[in-house]
C-alpha cells in the first residue's frame, strides 16, 4: 500500500545523539572506514491525504522546529540515489510488529483535525565514509536492528505501509487422533509446537475418544497452553525418585511445606494467586512476584525483556482485587561481554548485545510505567551464551481486605487494554524447546514487542476500577493468552465466550489463534452484571479499551464460539485436573573437583584490583542510571550509595506508602558459579546472600518473605535434575532454620543449547528474592563508610572456602570447596547484626559475597571516599589460612560494620555470642592497606581501586574509546 | 483565605501524579487530580483553580517526541484557556514531562506572549536515559515562586532533556533577561555543560525556564522526588551530622513557594 515517506532530521549544526551513537556501534563493530553517521526518524501516512496537509502535519507534529528538518516523499517516488561515499540504512519493523508511535502518530492527525488514515514508522541512519553497502546492512542489521522483528534496507526508502491482510480462516479444524500410536501422537505434537510428551498426548487422545469426537484445533491448543511446562510446571510437581527415596510431588513436600510449617502470621495468601502476599500494616499488604523471561530474550533481548517486564507488572496488577506495582527488581546472567566473536555459536547473538538490548528492554518498559527499578544483580558465565537468563521482578501494595477474589456465576468476562494480534502465539509451549542454531527463525512468533503506554493506561483503569470495587475476579493475560487467563478463572464454575468480539490490532486471525495469542498488555476480569455500566465508563475515561467477552456459568464447561460456531467445549476438570503426574527418576554423582595449587602471594595489589575488574563484581552504574529509581517517591534506599552516589547498595528500602515512614527492604542472592561445584551450595548461599543484603540494609530477618526462581539446564537428565532436587532440599534446610516462607516462584527449566554436535548447558540457578517489612525507613543502613576513624568490624567466620570464587576465577580455576551454610550460625550472625543496625550503634554495614573481604572493604571505602586499614590476622578465622585466603575467601554468613569507636560495647551486647572482631580502621588516608599482623598484605590506592571498579561495564566510556582510537 | 486549589493533571503515561499530589498537600494547598478528558470535555475547569502542576511521566509515551503529542492534543482545545489562565495570575509547573509539554505547546518561555515553540528539549548527548542526583542552583528570574541564591540537589531522571533555544540571540535573552530561573552547576557553583554534573549537555546548564511573566515554571530535575528528608541520597550523613533529620528535603520549596504566592495573592 502506497503512502507518503516524511524524513526527519536534525539540522547538520546540531549534534545528533543517535547519529552519534550508531556511529560507536558501527565502528566498534569493525567498520573502521565509517567517519560519520546522522539519523532520520521515518513516518508513513496514507496516500490519501494531501502534500498540503502531510507538510502542515510534519511541520506541525512530527518536526521538531526547533532542531528538525524534514524530507517528504510523495507516494510511489523512487528512493533518492545516495551521495557519494554515503549509504542508507533503512529499518522498519516486519508486518505485525507492534508498532506503538503509529498509533500515536494517528491520534495526532485526529486530533489536528485530519482524517485516521493508516501510519506507520521506521528508523534511517546516513552512514558516510568507505565502506561497502552489503557489508554495512549486514552488519547493521546485528548492531542497529533485530533481524527477527525488523527488517534492514540499503539505499531504498520502504515502499509503503503494509497491505491489508487476507481473510480469516474461521473454520473448526477437527484433529482426528483415534488412528495415531504414540509414536504418531508424539509427531503430531511437534509438528505443531504443542510440546506435548506421548503419555499427554495418550491421555487427551483417550479423552475424546470417550467423547466419541476428535478435538478441535482449539481444543488441543487450549489443552498445550494449560498443560504446558510454563503453565502447569509439570517437572516440579512431578513424582521423583532419589537417591532410593520416593518424593511425590517435589515442590509440595519441600517449598510449599516449608512455608506450611512455618505458619508465619505475616503471611496473607501463599502459590495461589498471580504473586504471594504478606502483611504491610494494619491495612494493606505487600505482594511480590518474580519470573523469567529467557527465551524471548534470547532471541529479541530488547522485545523479550521488555515484555517480561510488562508481564511481570501485570501479574502484580491481577493480584487479589488489583495490586498497584510500586517497585520492579530485575537480575540477569549473561555470557561475558568481552567474549571473543569466534566462541559465539551460530544462531547466538553476541553478549554485548544481549545485555544492551536486555538493558534497554528493561528500561523502556519500565520507566514508561512509571515503577521504579530499585533492585538488581547481573551475574556472567561463558555458559550462558545461548540461554541469559532473564529475572524480572516486582512488588505491589494492595488492602490486605482486597486479598481474595472469587469469580462468580453469572459475572460478565471483561477483556481490557491492549488488543489482540498474531505476536507471542505458542511462546508457552516454545519455552518448554530447547534452543538450537534454528530457534532464531522459526520461533519468531513467539516475540513480543512492548507498548508501555497501553498498559499504564490498563493499569489506571484497574486501579480506579478496583477503588470503587467494580469487579470481582482478575488476572493478566500471561502465557497462552485468554486460553489460559479465562481457562483458570472459569475452573469450578464455566465460561461461555464469544470470541469474535475480541478487538484485534489487524484482521485476518483464525479463532484458535485469538485464543491463544499472547499479545501484551490485556487484563481479564469477571464483573459482576450490575457494576458493569460503571466499569465501562471509568475504563473510556481512563482512555483504556474493555470489551464483554462472554459470562461465568455454571457447568464446569468451557465453552468458546466464534460467530455462533462452537470451537470448543471442554471439560474443565479435564483441563485442570487431567494431566498425568510425571514420573521422574534423579540422580546426584558430585563433579571430581580439586583445589589449584597455587603458590603464595607476597602482594595482592594486583589481585585486589583483578576481583574488583570482574564482571561480576564491579560497578553495574551503566545500567542503574538508565532506570528510574526514583519515581513514585518512595526512595529511601538507592541502588548507589555514598558521598558520590556511586557506591554499591546491598538492598532497595522504599517507603511506599507517601506520608508513613513504614518500609520494604528489597533484595536477592545468586552466585550460579558455586553451581558447578554443588548446586546445594549454590541454593544454600542464594538465601543466605539475599538475607545479608537485606539485614545490612535494614531489614528484619524475623519479617521477611522470601521466593525462588529456577532456571535449570535440562532437567530432563536424571544428574540435572539431581543437582535440582540436592538443591532444593537444601534451601529447604537452611529457609526452615531461618523461618523465612516462600510465598512464590517460578521455574524455567530447559535452558540448553544445541549447536551442531555442541550442547551448553546453564548452571543450575535459584534465585532468591527477599522482602523485608520494617516499622520505620528512618532505622535503615547503607554501606559506604562515614567517618575516618571508625572500626572495621567483621562479624562471622572466615573459612577455606574459595571454591567458586571470584578470586579462583580471576587465576583461571573453579576450585572444589564451595562456601556452605552453617545454619546456626548464620541465624545468629543475621539478627545479631540487624539488633545492632536497629539499636543505632552502626554507622555503614555490608555483606561480604563474591570478592569476599577484599571487595567488601573497597567498596565500602569507594562509598565514603575514605581510605582503610585492615589487619587480617584479627579476622575469626576456621583453620590454619593464608593472608590472600583470608582477603578473598567467600565463606557466607558474614557481614562488615564500621562501628564509632565508643559503641564498641554496645555492638558486643547487640551480637550476643557471634563471633566478631575489630579487623581495622576507616583512616583519612587515599588508600586501601591490608596488613597480616606487620606483614605487608596490598596497598592499594583508592582512586586505582574505583577505576578497577567503574571501568569494566562503563559502556559509554569503554565504547568512546573505541571510536577515538 | 482556604487552601489555594491546585489542579494536577493526568494524562495516559503520565506516571508522577501521586507524588506530585502529596507535594502539594504537604505544603499546605488543596491539589486534585484532573484527567486531560474531563478538561478537554470541560476546560471552564480551570477557573476553579489557583494553579495548576503537569507532572512527569511519558505522555502518549513520548512517542514522536517528549509531550508532543498530549502538546498537541492541549494546543488545539485549551492553549487559549491556558494563556488566560496565566493571564489572570494563575500559577503553573511542569516537571520534567511536564516542562516538556509546556515547551511544545509554546507556554515557556512564551516571550512574546503567543503559543509558538521558541526552545525545545531534545535527547541528551548520551542518547539515553539518564537517572541521577544534580545539584542546581537558583536563578534572580522572573519566577514567582522560585527564590534566587538556593543550591538545591534534585534527581534528573529524563532521556530528553537538552534545552535548545532557537538562536542564540534567544538564548542570551533567556539567561540575561531572568527566563533561565535553574541551573546545573558543578562543585564549585558553576553553571556547567559537563557532564555528569548536566545530565544532557544543555548549552549554559539549563535546568529550568520560567515565562515573561514569571507566573510558569518548567523544571527537568524533580522536587517531586526529593522533597521528603529521605529522599535525599545522603540523608544518613546529614542526620550523622546534625543529629536529627531536617523537616523537608530540598525539593520541598518549589511546593511550598507556589502555594505561598498563590494564598498570598487570592
Amino acid at each position: 500500500m502506497q503512502a507518503w515517506r516524511i524524513d526527519v532530521l536534525v539540522r547538520p549544526e546540531q549534534p545528533d545523539p543517535a547519529g552519534t551513537a550508531a556511529l560507536r556501534a558501527l565502528r566498534s563493530a569493525g567498520l573502521d572506514g565509517v567517519t560519520e553517521v546522522r539519523s532520520r526518524r521515518g513516518y508513513l501516512l496514507g496516500a490519501e491525504l494531501s502534500e498540503a496537509q502531510v507538510r502542515e502535519f510534519t511541520r506541525a507534529v512530527l518536526c521538531d522546529p526547533v532542531i528538525d528538518l524534514f524530507v517528504v516523499h510523495a507516494p510511489g517516488a523512487a528512493s533518492p540515489v545516495p551521495l557519494p561515499d554515503t549509504h542508507q540504512l533503512t529499518i522498519v519493523p516486519r508486518p505485525g510488529v507492534t508498532d506503538p508511535v503509529a498509533h500515536s502518530v494517528q491520534k495526532s492527525l485526529v486530533d489536528s483535525g485530519l482524517p485516521a488514515v493508516a501510519t506507520g514508522t521506521y528508523r534511517a541512519f546516513d552512514v558516510k565514509g568507505r565502506v561497502g553497502g552489503p557489508q554495512l546492512a549486514q552488519l547493521g542489521k546485528k548492531v542497529l536492528a533485530n533481524d527477527v522483528v525488523q527488517e534492514v534496507l540499503l539505499d531504498a526508502l520502504p515502499e509503503g505501509l503494509p497491505a491489508a491482510a487476507g481473510k480469516a480462516d474461521l473454520a473448526v479444524h477437527p484433529i482426528p487422533l483415534a488412528h495415531l500410536d504414540r509414536k504418531g501422537l508424539e509427531g503430531l505434537s511437534k509438528a505443531g509446537g504443542l510440546a506435548l510428551d506421548g503419555l499427554e498426548m495418550q491421555t487427551i487422545q483417550a479423552h475424546f475418544a470417550t467423547l466419541g469426537r476428535a478435538p478441535s484445533r482449539l481444543e488441543l491448543e487450549t489443552l498445550a497452553q494449560t498443560w504446558s511446562e510454563h503453565c502447569k510446571h509439570k517437572t516440579l510437581t512431578g513424582n521423583v525418585t532419589f537417591e532410593g527415596r520416593q518424593i511425590k510431588n517435589l515442590l509440595k513436600s519441600t517449598i510449599a511445606h516449608v512455608t506450611h510449617t512455618l505458619a508465619r502470621d505475616f503471611c496473607v495468601s501463599v502459590f495461589v494467586d498471580n504473586a504471594g502476599i504478606i502483611k504491610f500494616d494494619d491495612e494493606d499488604s505487600v505482594c511480590i512476584k518474580v519470573e523469567t523471561h529467557n527465551r524471548p530474550s534470547a532471541i529479541e533481548p530488547f522485545g523479550g525483556a521488555g515484555t517480561g517486564v510488562g508481564g511481570v507488572i501485570r501479574d502484580v496488577l491481577g493480584t487479589g482485587l488489583g495490586a498497584r506495582p510500586i517497585a520492579n527488581t530485575d537480575v540477569f546472567c549473561f555470557a561475558p561481554p568481552n567474549m571473543p566473536a569466534e566462541q559465539i555459536p551460530q544462531g547466538c547473538l553476541h553478549p554485548l548485545n544481549v545485555m544492551k538490548g536486555v538493558v534497554s528492554g528493561v528500561r523502556d518498559y519500565g520507566n514508561p510505567m512509571g515503577i521504579p527499578t530499585v533492585n538488581g544483580s547481573v551475574h556472567f558465565d561463558e555458559n550462558f551464551v545461548g540461554n541469559p537468563l532473564v529475572y524480572v521482578g516486582n512488588i505491589g501494595i494492595l488492602p490486605t481486605a482486597r486479598a481474595q477474589k472469587k469469580a462468580n456465576p453469572g459475572d460478565v468476562v471483561v477483556a481490557l487494554g491492549g488488543r489482540t494480534g498474531r505476536d507471542g502465539i505458542h511462546g508457552a509451549t516454545f519455552s518448554s524447546l530447547e534452543l538450537h542454531t534454528e530457534s532464531e527463525k522459526v520461533s519468531s512468533g513467539a516475540v513480543q514487542i512492548g507498548d508501555p503506554i497501553t498498559e499504564r493506561k490498563a493499569m489506571d483503569a484497574v486501579m480506579r476500577c478496583a477503588d470503587e470495587d467494580l469487579f470481582s475476579s482478575i488476572t493478566d493475560c500471561g502465557a497462552g493468552g485468554f486460553s489460559s487467563a479465562i481457562g483458570e478463572m472459569s475452573e469450578g464454575l464455566g465460561a461461555v465466550i464469544e470470541l469474535q468480539a475480541a478487538p484485534l490490532k489487524y484482521q485476518g486471525l483464525a479463532p484458535w489463534e485469538v485464543w491463544i495469542s499472547e499479545a501484551q498488555e490485556r487484563m481479564v476480569l469477571a464483573v459482576p452484571p450490575a457494576r458493569l455500566d460503571r466499569l465501562l465508563q471509568v475504563c473510556r475515561e481512563e482512555a483504556c479499551e474493555a470489551t464483554v467477552l462472554g459470562h461465568f456459568t455454571t457447568d464446569n464447561r468451557l465453552v468458546v464460539k466464534f460467530d455462533g460456531t462452537v470451537h470448543a467445549d471442554l471439560d474443565l476438570h479435564f483441563l485442570h485436573k487431567g494431566l498425568p503426574a510425571r514420573e521422574l527418576e534423579a540422580v546426584y554423582v558430585p563433579p571430581t573437583l580439586q583445589e589449584p595449587n597455587l603458590p603464595p602471594e607476597t602482594d595482592c595489589s594486583a589481585a585486589l584490583l583483578a576481583v574488583m575488574g570482574d564482571y561480576g563484581i564491579c560497578s553495574k552504574e551503566w545500567i542503574v542510571r538508565q532506570y528510574d529509581h526514583e519515581v513514585q517517591a518512595g526512595s529511601a534506599g538507592k541502588p548507589l550509595c555514598g558521598l558520590r552516589e556511586d557506591g554499591p547498595s546491598d538492598a532497595a528500602v522504599l517507603a511506599p506508602k507517601l506520608g508513613s515512614w513504614r518500609g520494604v527492604v528489597l533484595s536477592n542472592g545468586l552466585n550460579p558459579r558455586y553451581s558447578k561445584i554443588d548446586p546445594a551450595s549454590m541454593s544454600e548461599c542464594s538465601l543466605d546472600e539475599a538475607m545479608r543484603n537485606s539485614v545490612a540494609a535494614g531489614g528484619d530477618p524475623d519479617y521477611t518473605a522470601v521466593l525462588d526462581n529456577y532456571c535449570w539446564g535440562n532437567t530432563r537428565d536424571p544428574q540435572a535434575f539431581g543437582e535440582l532436587v540436592r538443591a532444593t532440599e537444601a534451601l529447604c534446610a537452611l529457609a526452615t532454620t531461618y523461618r523465612t516462607p516462600f510465598v512464590s516462584g517460578k521455574d524455567s527449566l530447559h535452558n540448553e543449547f544445541r549447536a551442531g554436535d555442541r550442547t551448553i548447558r546453564i548452571p543450575g540457578c535459584i534465585l532468591v528474592t527477599a522482602m523485608s517489612v520494617i516499622p520505620d525507613v528512618r532505622r535503615t543502613m547503607t554501606s559506604d563508610n562515614k567517618r575516618a576513624g571508625s572500626l572495621l568490624v567483621l562479624v562471622g567466620i572466615t573459612k577455606d572456602e574459595l571454591g567458586g570464587s571470584v578470586y579462583y576465577k580471576t587465576k583461571g580455576h573453579l576450585g572444589k570447596n564451595a562456601p556452605r551454610v552453617d545454619h546456626a550460625l548464620g541465624k545468629a550472625v543475621l539478627h545479631g547484626c540487624h539488633r545492632a543496625i536497629a539499636s543505632g550503634c552502626v554507622l555503614a554495614a555490608h555483606d561480604l559475597s563474591e570478592g569476599g573481604l577484599g571487595a567488601a572493604v573497597t567498596e565500602m571505602a569507594i562509598g565514603g571516599k575514605v581510605g582503610a586499614r585492615v589487619d587480617l590476622a584479627k579476622v575469626v578465622v576456621q583453620g590454619s589460612l593464608r593472608p590472600e585466603q583470608i582477603l578473598f575467601s567467600e565463606s557466607q554468613s558474614r557481614l562488615l560494620l564500621e562501628i564509632p569507636p565508643d559503641r564498641l560495647a554496645d555492638l558486643q551486647a547487640n551480637l550476643h555470642q557471634v563471633p566478631f572482631a575489630v579487623i581495622g580502621e576507616v583512616t583519612k588516608a587515599t588508600d586501601l592497606v591490608f596488613l597480616h599482623g606487620t606483614t605487608h598484605v596490598a596497598k592499594v590506592p583508592l582512586a586505582t581501586a574505583e577505576h578497577a571498579w567503574n571501568r569494566p561495564l562503563d559502556l559509554d566510556a569503554v565504547m568512546t574509546k573505541e571510536v577515538t582510537k | 483565605m482556604s487552601s489555594p486549589k491546585i489542579l494536577v493533571l493526568r494524562a495516559p503515561g503520565i506516571n508522577c501524579e501521586r507524588e506530585t499530589l502529596h507535594a502539594f498537600a504537604r505544603a499546605g494547598g488543596a491539589p486534585e487530580f484532573v484527567h486531560i478528558q474531563q478538561l478537554l470535555e470541560k476546560p471552564a475547569l480551570l477557573d476553579q483553580f489557583q494553579g495548576i502542576a503537569v507532572p512527569g511521566g511519558f505522555a502518549y509515551g513520548d512517542d514522536i517526541s517528549s509531550g508532543r503529542v498530549l502538546a498537541q492534543e492541549m494546543k488545539h482545545k485549551l492553549g487559549d484557556r491556558i494563556l488566560k489562565f496565566v493571564d489572570r495570575g494563575g500559577l503553573v509547573l511542569g516537571i520534567c514531562n511536564g516542562f516538556q509539554v509546556l515547551v511544545r505547546l509554546g507556554l515557556l518561555p512564551c516571550t512574546q506572549h503567543k503559543l509558538e515553540e521558541e526552545v525545545t528539549l531534545t535527547h541528551n548527548l548520551s542518547n539515553h536515559y539518564e537517572c541521577r542526583w544534580v545539584t542546581l542552583q537558583t536563578q534572580k528570574s522572573r519566577c514567582a515562586f522560585l527564590p534566587a541564591g538556593l543550591k538545591l540537589r534534585w534527581p534528573a531522571a529524563h532521556g530528553e532533556g537538552r534545552l535548545i533555544a532557537r538562536d542564540a540571540a534567544l538564548q542570551n535573552l533567556l539567561l540575561q533577561e531572568g527566563y533561565a530561573a535553574l541551573l546545573y552547576v558543578d562543585e564549585q557553583g558553576k553553571a556547567t555543560e559537563q557532564y555528569p554534573q548536566n545530565p544532557n549537555g544543555a548549552p549554559l546548564g539549563f535546568a529550568g525556564l520560567t515565562n515573561k511573566t514569571g507566573r510558569v515554571l518548567g523544571v527537568m530535575p524533580h522536587p517531586d522526588r526529593s522533597y521528603l528528608p529521605t529522599h535525599m541520597p545522603n540523608w544518613r550523613r546529614t542526620q550523622l551530622e546534625r543529629g536529627a533529620l531536617p523537616e523537608d528535603g530540598d525539593g520541598m520549596v518549589v511546593f511550598r513557594e507556589m502555594v505561598k504566592v498563590a494564598k498570598a495573592e487570592a
